[in-house]
């Protein structure tokens, strides 16, 4: 299993969760899309659309927590027939960041990947930079820190 | 303690047995708890879940040795034991006891849960 992080503090936890959950596939970011770390992805344009989905689930999913009046879903969970898809949030000293998982029903269960879940972010927040970094995000920068991010995550 | 109405007096049978520190119906699909009556300090969805998960590979160990599918299984800890009935329903039936626990009782009752939740 490949795993590869632009920001290697999320290596080491994204690794044990792979490993104690059993998972298939593990994204993180933030809830804008910008991609921290990847498990077991082999292309590039899988990443970035799943980091995209994902981003854009959690947006619309808090748009409706908002419009009910709720706080924010914490995690949301698709079963399909062979597979199951977990997406969650929680927040680090880095900021809001954004897990989206996928597990294999017959070698997992929900009940581990949200056992292991809550593990996977308290190694997260303890290892996570206290601060998050200020930065302006210019339409310029975006495409180089794009191609850098993803040139990292699948080591070219 | 919680358990969900209707399950809960099939848990309350497994649970006056002297030594059953908890029970919990537990759906063996997605290692979720459905019901539970726990002691404090047992961490309910984390039995269900690494409960589950052993379920599954013990019976798919027990297809492959031909020996048909699982019908109790007793894990004995040096401070308590683990034990499992699993259901019709793909649920699983699950008790948390003292090391000393009357196994033959607890495994009556868990049986007659068994039954009762289908």
């Amino acid at each position: 299993m490949t795993a590869r992080a632009v920001e290697s503090w999320t290596l080491e936890p994204m690794n044990v969760f792979v490993h104690e959950a059993q998972v298939r596939l593990v994204l993180l970011m933030t809830p804008a899309g910008q991609v921290l770390a990847q498990s077991g992805f082999s292309r590039a344009v899988d990443v970035m659309s799943a980091a995209a989905l994902g981003a854009a689930i959690m947006a619309s999913t808090a748009e409706i927590a908002k419009q009910l009046r709720q706080p924010p879903f914490a995690a949301l969970n698709h079963q399909g027939e062979r597979h199951g898809i977990f997406l969650g949030g929680f927040t680090t000293g880095r900021g809001p960041v954004v897990a989206l998982v996928v597990y294999d029903l017959d070698v997992s269960s929900l009940g581990l990947v949200q056992l292991f879940f809550e593990q996977f972010a308290e190694e997260l927040r303890a290892a996570s930079p206290k601060a998050p970094v200020p930065k302006q995000v210019l339409a310029a920068d975006f495409e180089r820190e794009l191609t850098d991010s993803l040139n990292t995550l699948f080591g070219r | 303690m919680t358990a969900t109405t209707g399950y809960g007096r099939a848990l309350d049978l497994i649970t006056r047995v002297r030594g059953v520190r908890g029970a919990m119906l537990v759906a063996g699909d997605d290692g979720l708890v459905v019901a539970e009556q726990l002691m404090e300090g047992i961490r309910g969805s984390a039995v269900a879940a690494l409960a589950a998960s052993l379920a599954n590979r013990l019976r798919r160990a027990m297809d492959v040795a031909g020996v048909g599918g699982p019908m109790f299984w007793h894990l004995q800890g040096d401070q308590g034991a683990l034990l499992v009935v699993p259901a019709a329903s793909a649920m699983l039936v699950v008790a948390v006891t003292d090391a000393d626990v009357n196994v033959g009782l607890v495994r009556l009752e868990l049986l007659r849960a068994a039954e009762a939740v289908g």
